[in-house]
């Protein structure tokens, strides 16, 4: 029994010691930036890994980024790409989803075959023609060609996920209603929408983070300085001032926080999503 | 009775249905139209067949290239295969024992840097490395190894490997989730009578919970192969689209850029580049389709 008990011990310090060991190689890098946009250009240099005193602590950095570049303008910009194209992928995707879960009709299926082969085919492999298409309609260099790719590309997954959700809300509440003679737009914005939020914060969650981060449509489509995005104006920042280590490593943690801060408050929320499946 | 046009069903669908057609459906199918055309000086573009994939598959000025490409994807998805996963597996099997003290923190904090964007994991991993600041160094030198260090990011042999890792430290969270979920949704009971029946805990998760997770394994898979398959942004952003040293961390999303856009003294052309993009795509729909009529299936007679 006792031995037992040893044995136990020894498998739990070693799955704590794997995990933990992990867990800090994971957010190391992370924290290393962080702290070193905290010093000066001496401390940087001196030693690496200490954090920020009296002696070091410096906010040389993100001054000069935030007076040489573009940097609000730029985050201004991907929070409007952002947030246009994820309110039309909810909007858009909820109504097709609703479309096609609840109504039959000929050529449902195929449509809904239609939008799935979205799901496992990059948009991406379709630039040479998006870039076309957006030249002779005069979209180059705006955010609006960025929101109407994003809203493309978002649309497959949200449309997949939300028809799943509407698919189990209960017969009964949907007859009801149109007993009552409700038509069908009440019904969906003002029954099914409320319904299904849950469901919609988590693809609202999934499709924001890769419409953030990417690089390769605002690099083609709008590489203007106007209309740049955080992800492309920290590209392009860094390589012109890659001897100035401050202003690189503030530009890098100006682009980090965001993101770190939706993740303090919606971490459980995407774990919950992808988990979903297993927890339901 | 005359059926009403059910107008609602057309209301919802349609502005969905025109922006995916519009700007992700037609401009695909466009591109592989394009793929078989080729771009005059003049810019005028003329029907070619087949050329543009003789020259990217055949004729050295491309084919080196693309080839070169090709092979490093193929190490670069390797990599992930061989690394990425299995960790994947090990953290989540860790994870989802019964009463690992933290373990809802670690899920959290590994999962981290899968949300930020890659050009900056490339840009912090960029810093670290740097012999200029020397961190990697100092870090090797606690454990005596500082004589091994070595700018993994310049050199041609050691580049790529350096880049996948990098991407591999970045994403282990996708599939530590995944394998996660399916590993705790197995039932309880399955795994209690193997324990009365005297199975160690090594030998269930072999015989037990890997076989009932292998859909799973394979869903990770070709995630894994789709986003490798169209990878771009780490080596744009660290090595540049001419992706040095000598090409050495050429992969396809990079050669696609460039044969689209050119670079140096070569100039890019749309139809070329239309190719590149049709072959990728061949690429991807082979893996797909693997996975659905060869994978799939057979875990689906498997598990019945």
């Amino acid at each position: 029994m006792a031995q037992n008990k040893a044995s136990r011990w020894a498998s739990a310090g070693f799955t704590q010691v794997i995990l933990a060991g992990y867990t800090l190689l994971a957010l190391f890098p992370i924290a290393l930036i962080l702290i070193n946009s905290l010093k000066s250009r001496a401390g940087i240099f001196d030693d690496p890994l200490a954090l920020p005193n009296s002696d070091t602590f410096s906010l040389i950095g993100f001054q000069k980024v935030l007076h040489e570049s573009h940097f609000t303008l730029y985050f201004g910009n991907s929070l409007t790409v952002t947030i246009t194209s994820l309110v039309l992928i909810l909007l858009f995707g909820a109504m097709a989803a609703w479309a096609l879960s609840e109504y039959k009709f000929k050529g449902s299926r195929i449509l809904a075959l239609f939008f799935a082969f979205g799901i496992m085919v990059p948009i991406r492999l379709g630039t040479v023609s998006i870039l076309k298409l957006m030249v002779s309609l005069q979209l180059v260099n705006t955010l609006t060609a960025l929101v109407l790719v994003y809203v493309a590309q978002g649309l497959p997954l949200a449309i997949m996920i939300l028809s799943e959700f509407m698919q189990q809300i209960p017969k009964e509440l949907k007859e009801a209603a149109r007993c009552d003679g409700v038509g069908e737009f009440k019904i969906f914005f003002q029954v099914i929408l409320p319904l299904i939020r849950p469901a919609v914060a988590t693809v609202a969650v999934f499709t924001m983070v890769p419409i953030w981060n990417d690089l390769w449509f605002p690099l083609i489509l709008a590489p203007g300085d106007e209309t740049k995005t955080v992800t492309l104006g920290v590209q392009q920042f860094i390589g012109q001032y890659v001897t100035n280590w401050n202003a690189v490593l503030a530009s890098l943690t100006l682009a980090v926080l965001p993101v770190l801060i939706m993740y303090v408050f919606f971490s459980r929320q995407l774990i919950r999503g992808i988990t979903a499946g297993a927890v339901k | 009775m005359k059926r009403k046009f059910p107008w609602h069903i057309a209301v919802f669908l349609a502005p969905a249905f025109l922006i995916y057609a519009v700007f992700s459906a037609y401009p695909l199918v466009d591109t592989l139209r394009l793929s078989f055309f080729t771009t005059a000086d003049s810019g005028a573009q003329t029907w070619a067949g087949l050329l543009n994939y003789r020259s990217l598959l055949l004729d050295p000025s491309w084919s080196e290239g693309f080839w070169g490409a090709m092979r490093n994807n193929c190490k670069f998805f390797l990599v992930h295969m061989c690394i990425q996963n299995p960790l994947g597996l090990l953290l989540a099997a860790l994870l989802s024992m019964r009463g690992v003290k933290f373990a809802k923190a670690y899920q959290t904090a590994i999962f981290l840097p899968t949300l930020l964007s890659v050009v900056i994991i490339g840009f912090i991993w960029q810093l670290i490395l740097s012999p200029l600041w020397g961190v990697s160094e100092k870090m090797m030198g606690w454990v005596h190894l500082q004589d091994f260090f070595a700018p993994w990011l310049g050199q041609e042999e050691t580049a790529l490997y350096t880049l996948s890792l990098m991407s591999v430290w970045q994403f282990v969270g996708i599939p530590m989730m995944l394998i996660y979920a399916a590993l705790i949704a197995i039932p309880d009971d399955i795994i209690e009578a193997a324990y009365v029946e005297g199975a160690s805990s090594w030998r269930i998760f072999w015989t037990i919970r890997v076989p009932l997770i292998l859909p799973t394994l394979g869903l990770t898979t070709i995630l894994t192969f789709v986003g490798n398959f169209n990878a771009f942004d780490l080596i744009y952003s660290v090595k540049g689209a001419l992706a040095g040293p000598n090409f050495s961390t050429d992969i396809l999303g990079t050669y696609f850029y460039r044969a689209f856009f050119g670079y140096q003294s070569q100039i890019g052309s749309p139809t070329m580049g239309a190719a590149v993009a049709t072959l990728m795509f061949l690429v991807i729909l082979l893996g797909v389709g693997v996975y659905f009529y060869f994978i799939q299936r057979k875990l689906q007679r498997f598990s019945f």
